[in-house]
Order: structure tokens, then C-alpha cells, then sequence
């Protein structure tokens, strides 16, 4: 049986780039471990010798002409939906 | 209800613009439903205005629609049902919107659903549920309650939807609407909210088969900006007589809603009736699948999802004191619980160490489920079942229990992780007057087979 414990969670937060308050972490630990015991069934069935499945659509190298598709965006219209922006550059807190 | 025929002569003997009004004023009359984020009204009645001008043309020419609010499209922001994306007015539109407008079909807004997608139920949208449109304490089914709902209406005589594990059917289910979701690969996603790249796929909800057939040719063909779409294969053909087809026994078992067993089988007589043959049959695997699919799909969010950063769009939190914090604080207020519960698991079952065991296995798993369905193909024409093991749930019963809301899904996720298409048309009532849906599955590229069956089901 997967338990997952409070570091676990922590650590699957910090992964998934999410600052979690104390409470949320609590209710998603519980969670967590529930839908990771159910989905652990999945081991009761034999695959040894079975290839995967990644995708189902049968198509294999798709390719296209080396053109540019005009997408009919511009550069202003992409810094508009920016949440901050200086001129012509999207801003960000610094990093280093 | 409405079909789109009734509304094109509607336009015909009014005008686009009369029409569009209407469905708006019906709209707005029934927003206690909560169907609907926004309305695009005033670029829906400036192109009726062009389509009583002449100037936009085309098969659907002044037909209201509405989309799900993952689809990016002109005149209101795509939320996603997300604060994530409250407020992300998008500078292009989905390909299939675009199909749509091409032929002269008016967007008249965009509909509820669970967050990015992730439920089924609408409960999880950010700005509150969707009501069912038979029983206003019952949920809308989901995630693309929101676009079941105005169909069901007959605010719109189509709306759009996406369905990844049973998005389409299962609100279609419980709202008594026709629901497609096609084989995968049919309709291009681009410009669409993607959820789990390997079953995402676009569909429609509408009122007959006939109306989901027109839709369907419209909106499926190759895409240069979805690499994933198959050729145009689909075209209308008539219907096969004499089909074989495989009732799924694992879908009517004993935990199954009674009453949706009884639709189920009074649909069989009808299609006995109609010289075809119905068996039962076994797809032993079915018990399994929903641990495939979620692992599976959280897997294909927790990295789709990674997109969502503050950065470039969508929610920044306020005054981020550094650029981790930007990061964990925008998609903590961004996010809904359910959201942050599957790209946490996505995370956790694509870590090393855990990565063969879960993602891998699952994977695995997945090409023994449709060696299944491919040995029952070879024998049947398609296969049946219910669309979900019960009529619409109340508002808030399976709220606390992620587990008991993913199991809603049981029916509907085989189709999706084959990538098969898969209707659900409405079957009759319960006692309660609840729609109960059935499921056809049929092989892939069978889409216009299947309708054709259900059509002349429609008609007989």
C-alpha cells in the first residue's frame, strides 16, 4: 500500500511548481494516497512481453513544407495578454 | 427540439439578426442554469448583420452556436473556467471555430466547464456550477456541462465540446442531447485548452444525428497546426442494415442503475426491431481502465499544464518577491483543487523510480484494452453500452470523494484511451424524468457509420 507522507507531498508540490498553503497540503495528502491505492490495481496485470501505447493515431514523421505559416498574431498583440510588460519585453521579478 | 434546419428556415423567413437576438434574450432568460461565462453578443450581431447583408455566406450561415470556454475564439476572454485565465482575451481562434465562421455559423458564447477540463461534473469550474436541464439540484455531467445544457435549452441547436476521458458523452448523457466524440484525430485541437494530449479530442453536442453529421463534416480534416489529425475521412454514408452489434456486459453490471439498465435495454429491442442483431459480449479489461486513464491523463496535464507560468499570460500573483514565487503562487491562486490533484499525481507517477510501475504499466495496459476491442471488431459492427452507470448525480454528492467522481467515468474512458469514436444518444427517462444516454462505439474513422445507425434509429 503507497503511503504518502507530508514530505511526499511537499516534494510533489515543489515539482509541480505550486506554493501550497498548509491546509491544501493536508486535504492533497489524503487524496493523493487514495487515487495512488486505487490506480495501484493496475499492477495486478500481467504486460510482460506487451509493447506501449503512446498515441493512437497510426501516423508516423509528419511533415511539412519548411515555410512560415503566417498565424496572423503580432508581437504587440502577445505582449497585451503579457501580465507585465516594459516596451517590447515581458518583465519578470530577477532572478539572479 | 430545435434542429439546425428548423433554424435556417427561421432565418429564412425572418432574418440572421432575429434569430441571434432570440438566442441571446433565451440565454440571457436562463442564466440562472448557469450554462453560460459570457456572451460574445455584440460580434455575433455584427456578423448576422453581414449574413442579412449577403456578406457572410456558407452552410450554417447565421446559426447560433455556442463553445465550451477552452476554446479559444474572438468576442469574450477563454477562461478555462480558470482564474488562471480569467481575464486572457485570446489573439487567434481555434481552427474549428474558424471552420464553423467560414460557413457562416455565429458564435453567440462561450459555456461552462470544470476547469481546464478536469471532472465530470461542471462542479469544478472556478465560477460555480453548471444545473442539469431537467433537475435543477442535479449536476450538468461534464467537463463540458455548460455546452449540454444551452443545447438542451434549445438556447443553441449546436455548442461545441471537448472530450478526453467522457467530456461530451456523459453531459450529453444526462442532459438528453445527442453528444459526438469522434475518433481521435478528426477535428484539429489547435487553438484549443489542451488537457491530455494522447485523448483530447474536439466534438459537438446538437439535438439529432442528422445535425452532429453536418457539424462534424464541417469542422474534420487535416490541419497544418495539429500535427495529430488524420485526412478527411469523413463523409455521410447510409446506413448498413442487418449490423452485428456487442452490448458490453461489464457496462450493465449489477452496481449499474437499474433504470439506465432498462433504457439500455429497450433500446436494444428497438434496434432488434430494425434487423440488427444485438449480443452480449465481454471486454474483461474495462475493470482496469480507469487506473490506466488516471495515470495516464494526469501524467499528459502535469505537463501541459506546466505552460501555465505567469509569465507570458494568464494570472500573476500579486508583488512576487521572487521568480519561484511567481511561479508556485500564480498556479496555486490560478488553480482549482482539482487541478493541482492531477499534476501532482502526473508528477508523482512520472517520477524516476515510479515511472515503469505506473506510466509505463499503464501504457502497457492501454495496448491490451484495444487488442480487446480489436478482436471484438472483428466480429461486430459496434458496441454498446450506457454512457455512465447512472442518470445526473446531485450537486455536491460526489463532491468530497475524488476517487467516487472518477469513477463516474468508467464507461466512458475505453473509447477515449482507444481512441475510437463514441456517441451518446438520448435512450428515454427515468421514472424521475431524467435522460439516460446509450453509448455506440465503433472502430476508428467509423464515425459516419455510426451515425448513420443512430439516424435512422431517430427516424424509425
Amino acid at each position: 500500500m503507497t503511503q504518502i507522507s507530508r514530505d511526499d507531498v511537499q516534494h510533489l508540490a515543489q515539482l509541480s511548481s505550486l506554493q501550497l498553503s498548509d491546509k491544501e497540503l493536508d486535504d492533497l495528502q489524503k487524496d493523493i494516497e487514495n487515487i495512488l491505492r486505487y490506480v495501484e490495481q493496475l499492477s495486478e496485470l500481467d504486460t510482460s512481453g506487451v509493447e506501449p501505447t503512446y498515441q493512437v493515431t497510426d501516423l508516423e514523421n509528419v511533415f511539412r513544407d519548411d515555410t512560415v505559416i503566417d498565424y496572423g498574431v503580432t508581437r504587440e498583440q502577445l505582449l497585451e495578454i503579457a501580465p507585465d510588460r516594459l516596451e517590447n519585453s515581458v518583465r519578470v521579478p530577477k532572478v539572479l | 427540439m430545435t434542429t439546425i434546419s428548423d433554424i435556417k428556415s427561421a432565418i429564412a423567413s425572418s432574418s440572421a439578426r432575429k434569430v441571434v437576438e432570440d438566442a441571446i434574450e433565451k440565454a440571457k432568460n436562463n442564466a440562472s442554469y448557469h450554462a453560460l461565462l459570457s456572451l460574445t453578443e455584440e460580434r455575433a450581431l455584427e456578423r448576422a448583420d453581414k449574413v442579412d447583408s449577403g456578406d457572410i455566406k456558407g452552410k450554417l450561415a447565421g446559426v447560433p452556436f455556442v463553445v465550451k470556454d477552452n476554446f479559444l475564439a474572438f468576442g469574450a476572454p477563454t477562461t478555462a473556467a480558470s482564474i488562471m485565465l480569467e481575464n486572457f482575451n485570446a489573439p487567434l481562434q481555434a481552427t474549428s471555430v474558424e471552420k464553423l465562421e467560414a460557413e457562416g455559423a455565429i458564435c453567440i458564447g462561450k459555456a461552462n466547464l470544470d476547469a481546464f477540463a478536469h471532472g465530470g461534473s461542471t462542479e469544478n469550474s472556478a465560477f460555480g456550477p453548471t444545473m442539469n436541464a431537467y433537475d435543477v439540484t442535479r449536476v450538468a455531467g461534464g467537463s463540458s456541462g455548460g455546452s449540454a445544457v444551452v443545447t438542451a435549452l434549445d438556447i443553441v441547436p449546436f455548442a461545441l465540446g471537448s472530450d478526453t476521458g467522457g467530456s461530451i458523452r456523459e453531459p450529453a448523457s444526462f442532459n438528453g442531447v445527442v453528444g459526438i466524440k469522434p475518433t481521435y484525430g478528426t477535428v484539429s485541437r489547435y487553438g484549443v485548452v489542451a488537457m491530455a494530449s494522447s485523448t483530447d479530442v474536439i466534438g459537438a453536442f446538437t439535438t439529432t444525428s442528422q445535425d452532429a453529421e453536418l457539424v462534424l463534416g464541417i469542422m474534420a480534416g487535416t490541419d497544418v497546426r495539429d500535427m495529430t489529425t488524420l485526412p478527411d475521412f469523413f463523409s455521410p454514408v447510409d446506413v448498413k442494415p442487418h449490423q452485428k452489434i456487442g452490448l458490453i456486459k461489464e457496462f450493465m453490471a449489477d452496481d449499474v442503475d437499474s433504470e439506465v439498465k432498462d433504457r439500455i435495454n429497450d433500446y436494444v429491442a428497438k434496434l432488434r426491431q430494425a434487423g440488427h442483431t444485438v449480443e452480449e459480449v465481454s471486454l474483461p479489461i474495462v475493470k482496469y481502465t480507469l487506473a490506466m486513464y488516471y495515470i495516464i491523463v494526469p501524467a499528459e496535464i502535469s505537463s501541459n499544464l506546466g505552460r501555465y507560468d505567469g509569465i507570458r499570460y494568464g494570472h500573476r500573483t500579486n508583488k512576487p518577491q521572487s521568480l519561484s514565487e511567481l511561479y508556485g503562487k500564480s498556479r496555486d491562486e490560478g488553480f482549482v483543487t482539482e487541478n493541482k490533484r492531477r499534476i501532482m499525481i502526473g508528477s508523482y507517477v512520472l517520477s524516476s523510480g515510479f515511472f515503469d510501475a505506473y506510466y509505463l504499466q499503464a501504457q502497457k495496459a492501454r495496448t491490451l484494452l484495444i487488442n480487446e476491442f480489436n478482436e471484438l471488431f472483428k466480429a461486430y459492427d459496434v458496441l454498446i453500452g450506457p454512457v455512465s452507470p447512472t442518470p445526473a448525480f446531485k450537486l455536491g454528492e460526489n463532491t468530497s470523494d475524488p476517487v467516487k467522481m472518477y469513477l463516474a467515468d468508467i464507461m466512458t474512458v475505453p473509447a477515449s484511451l482507444a481512441g475510437l469514436p463514441a456517441l451518446s444518444v438520448p435512450a428515454g427517462t427515468t421514472k424521475e424524468g431524467l435522460p439516460v444516454g446509450i453509448q455506440l462505439i465503433g472502430q476508428r474513422r467509423s464515425d459516419s457509420q455510426l451515425l448513420a445507425l443512430t439516424k435512422s434509429m431517430e427516424n424509425a
